[in-house]
């Protein structure tokens, strides 16, 4: 396949929901709430780490209006783990619907089922709990002690693929690679670097929180409506967790209200589900912000350590880094984060030395999961930051010392093998990459040739200027797989129904577009129905930055043996052979003389004329590479020395996605991403008080930037045609989230000197490091 | 119980309320859904409705408040064969990606220009400080609003 011109694809089309959701229709899981639903609220723990002792729930049970209490006596115990992703998974079964154990504030104690929020609460107050309060585990470093408490001490904790996992000793998941020999590259270095750094908690602020209904149909089937990026391993989590057969179970996803990984993760919906069950009424579970960011998932917390050695040329002779993430009380995406920041990183730059070394760690705080960027965001951190540090160590300009090492076009990397998800990887050599254009765009548009050392600078005011080289992925290769069926109607319209998942990504308009492309029809004719587990075939859902490489592919290759059954009905209506047709605009043409039929009159024909048959297919797609996307960040920042604080006055985000089948979305999601990642490099962190409390959770207190705080950003998209991709595209949901933290501490040493190696860079601790000389000492955060 | 009397997009409507129920309760119940919750809080602005002449949170207003008051949701300012301007602008930026906050952003960008049809950035900068996005980054959002200001239409790039 080659670059050509495209009639639907590459352009900014209206998103086909863009306007419905704009004028507010009903769309969301919250909009469908039935009237006579019951409303679901939960106990949680107060304490980090404690045994029920005792519980009594009669209160609760026998007051008017309540109908059902659910706590670990009356549920089924299944260990199984609350991870979106595929079966086996390679996240631990360390969690039970319910458990007699708590092992963060917020751990889940009992539900209550009301007529109303009132009744509900009243009835969780009437809920009477005595705990034994256990030692609580709140740092990476504690967790790792001899003889430090024991998180999940229960039997049935376990691994389900075959990886390193030690519940006894707090680790949930370990990995451990060597290529060449990482001491010998040591050796030979002219100059070596040995730094820490420590990424802190974050949520993904998802503006919908959390929110699941069910009810029970007819046949006993359980409904589930939920806002999930996973229907399908939703309804194999939920069935398992039950313990009922899959078949019984729809899973429903209207549209969704931001995801960023948090819904990639079975949260509320084994609870709706048994209540369900055993109310058979409609019941309702929505999150309210606290709970989203306490008791959803989070950002993994990394503990890293680096070390890289250049030669005085820049040659790159060693990188080993070292990555404990902190996964709080369960191992959900513990091994697979950990994994990436070693996988998506480490191939960047070329070298022969290279040793990783990741682990990740139970806590009794709130758990890690997926989201955006997903482990690559807290390397990129370490491993961008020391690049600055090593250029400046050889002399090196750091924009020269990344661009003569990082990965091109041809080029493998042993890593790709080495390190998959949870498992070996797969090999692949590099079929498009435009890092180097992106580094010449951003340059150019941030004006790196003005770039000063800090010691040059003076004033209260002081600006400076950083930057950062980032790469992800597009899926999971011989692992994802995504299905789509397309149906042809009267009109020359298509029913496109897929697994897919549109989290508010926009991958309903894009996946259209590929259809329509490949069709050669016009996006108005696809009529797209996505994520329901009853009607719709399967796929893996929307994680990995996967959907516009994987089910991009999977509706390009339906909607390829359609128009083949479209040519053939053409050719009996026309009397000729299909290879004497073409299809154009929507119409079956000869393609030498007269005679063309409209696809409508196609379908009327298929249907009840003659040789009737349903004009339609399905068709599944697993792919064999995961084709990086690249992206080169540029930013301006002016720090004030009198106070510590950081403005960012420029962004520059250049990005190699290949061909952006919607350039307006696909610069959608670097901006979205590039601003989630400044403020978590400035002002995103968690607070927690010495017994594992969440302080801040709240939108006053736990600081998103808004409008006001939008500094010129500039997205730049560098295309390039990546072969294995539907119309030569890659994934660009996830990159952009990595280069904030980086290129903002990189800028922020060049404006006055400070290096942090802790984020969030609040004007405390730049003010510190100010006052201490440049430095603070280094200290695991929150 | 109470009732309470207000104009509700237009239309005069009576409602039995709990002395303690919310605005937005009292809209969502009453399949006004495109009010949205984020965070029940005030502080997302997910749920902005305009009272009178200004927009607010309705998340924080008992709906008692809005007794003899005029009420605008979203469902009130645009439909499909005629959308608010600022809603067509939304839609063709790509300001609406997952859209949960878009009704917000529609409702206190109105109430800004009905206030001042050429709003400048500042303004919007300043009135719509309490609606969050996650999906964004706000930078075709502002492209949105500015294109609604007269102010645009002036410079010929609207």
């Amino acid at each position: 396949m080659s670059k050509r011109n495209f009639n639907v694809v590459n352009k900014p089309l209206r998103k086909i929901d863009a306007m419905s959701l704009a004028l507010g229709k009903p769309s969301y899981v919250g909009d469908f709430k039935p009237a006579d639903a019951l409303i679901i609220k939960m106990l949680t723990s107060p304490h980090a780490h404690a045994r029920i002792t005792s519980i009594d729930i009669s209160g609760a049970e026998t007051m008017p209006g309540v109908h059902a209490v659910l706590y670990y006596g009356n549920v089924p115990r299944i260990a199984h783990t609350t991870a979106g992703q595929g079966y086996p998974e390679p996240s631990p079964y360390d969690t039970f619907m319910f458990d007699s154990k708590m092992r963060f504030v917020g751990d889940r104690v009992a539900a209550v089922a009301a007529e109303t929020t009132k009744i509900a609460e009243a009835a969780l107050k009437a809920i009477k709990v005595e705990y034994e309060v256990l030692q609580p585990v709140l740092r990476i470093q504690d967790a790792m002690k001899d003889g430090a408490p024991v998180i999940h001490d229960e039997p049935e904790a376990r691994a389900v693929i075959p990886v390193p996992y030690e519940p006894k000793k707090n680790m949930a998941a370990k990995v451990d690679m060597e290529i060449g020999d990482l001491e010998k590259g040591l050796a030979e270095a002219d100059e070596t670097i040995d730094f820490q750094y420590y990424n802190h908690y974050a949520q993904h602020c998802p503006i919908e929180p959390h929110v699941s209904m069910a009810w029970v149909d007819r046949e006993d089937r359980i409904i589930i409506t939920t806002s999930t990026q996973v229907p399908f391993h939703c309804r194999r989590i939920v069935a398992q967790t039950l313990d009922i057969p899959v078949r019984q179970i729809r899973v429903i996803k209207p549209r969704i209200g931001g995801g960023f990984g948090a819904k990639q993760e079975i949260v509320l919906e084994d609870v709706v589900a048994m209540m369900a069950l055993r109310t058979k009424r409609p019941v309702y579970w929505e999150y309210t912000r606290a709970e989203e960011f306490i008791s959803s998932r989070t950002r993994h917390p990394m503990l890293m350590r680096l070390r890289l050695g250049a030669k005085k040329d820049g040659t790159i002779t060693a990188m080993g880094l070292d990555c404990t993430s902190n996964t709080g009380w369960n191992g959900s995406q513990g091994l697979t984060v950990v994994c990436n920041s070693g996988s998506k990183m480490l191939p960047l730059y070329r070298c022969d030395n290279i040793h990783f070394l990741g682990m990740a760690v139970y806590t009794n705080l709130p758990a890690g999961g997926a989201y955006r960027g997903y482990g690559a965001t807290q390397s990129a951190f370490a491993f961008e930051s020391a690049m600055d540090e090593l250029a400046d160590k050889i002399g090196m300009d750091p924009l020269q010392f990344r661009a003569m090492n990082h990965i091109k076009s041809g080029d493998t990397s042993p890593v790709f093998r080495a390190l998959g998800e949870g498992r070996e990887g797969v090999d692949q050599a590099i079929t498009s990459c435009e890092l180097a254009r992106c580094i010449k765009a951003g340059a150019k548009e941030i004006g790196w040739k003005k770039r000063k050392p800090h010691t040059s600078k003076k004033g209260r005011y002081r600006r400076g200027i950083g930057m950062a080289c980032l790469m992800q992925g597009s899926a999971i290769p011989e692992i994802d797989m995504g299905a789509a069926t397309l149906k042809m109607n009267e009109d020359g319209s298509f029913n496109l129904l897929m697994g897919a998942t549109d989290l508010g990504t926009g991958s309903d308009t894009v996946l259209a577009q590929i259809t329509a492309e490949q069709l050669g029809t016009t996006l108005d004719k696809i009529i797209v129905y996505s994520s329901d587990t009853d009607m719709t075939p399967f796929d893996v859902g929307a994680y990995a930055s996967s959907t516009t490489y994987l089910s991009g592919q999977a509706v390009q290759n339906v909607a390829l043996k359609v128009s083949k059954q479209i040519l053939k009905v053409g050719a009996d209506m026309l009397d000729c052979k299909a290879s004497e047709l073409k299809i154009k605009d929507s119409k079956v043409v000869r393609k030498q003389g007269d005679g063309e039929v409209t696809f409508s009159e196609i379908a009327l024909y298929s249907m009840y004329s003659a040789n009737q048959f349903q004009i339609g297919d399905i068709s599944s797609k697993i792919v064999h590479h995961s084709p990086p996307p690249f992206a080169a960040h540029f930013v301006e920042v002016e720090v004030d020395t009198y106070t510590g604080h950081v403005r960012v006055v420029k962004y520059v985000a250049a990005a190699d996605c290949g061909t952006p089948i919607h350039p307006r979305l696909a610069e959608g999601q670097v901006e979205g991403a590039v601003m989630n990642g400044i403020c978590y490099a400035l002002t995103e962190e968690y607070l927690f008080n010495d017994k594992g409390r969440m302080l801040n959770a709240n939108f006053g207190d736990y600081k998103l930037y808004t409008l006001s705080d939008l500094p010129e950003m500039k997205t730049i998209l560098v295309p390039s045609y990546e072969k294995t991709g539907p119309y030569g595209a890659k994934s660009v949901a996830e990159i952009g989230i990595n280069g904030p933290l980086p290129a903002i501490a990189n800028a922020i040493h060049n404006a006055c000197g400070v290096r942090l190696r802790t984020g969030p860079f609040t004007a405390e601790k730049v003010w510190r490091a100010l006052q201490a000389g440049g430095e603070i000492p280094f200290e695991e955060g929150h | 119980m109470k009732t309470i009397t207000f104009t509700l997009n237009g239309r005069e409507r009576s409602f039995d309320i709990e002395p303690d129920e919310t605005l937005i309760d009292l809209l969502r119940r009453s399949n006004l859904t495109g009010t949205k919750r984020g965070c029940d809080t005030g502080m997302c602005g997910s749920c902005a409705v305009i009272m009178d002449d200004r927009a607010v949170n309705a998340c924080i207003l008992f709906a008692f408040q809005a007794d003899g008051r005029t009420i605008e949701t979203i469902e009130g300012v645009g439909d499909f064969d005629s959308p608010h301007p600022l809603q067509t602008a939304m839609a063709d930026t790509g300001a609406v990606q997952c859209g949960f906050c878009t009704p917000g952003i529609v409702m206190t960008a109105n109430a800004l220009l009905r206030q001042k049809p050429d709003a400048a950035e500042e303004d919007f900068n300043q009135h719509l400080d309490g609606n969050l996005c996650r999906c964004t980054g706000y930078v075709k959002i502002k492209e949105a609003l500015l294109s609604c200001s007269a102010r645009a239409a002036d410079k010929g790039d609207a």
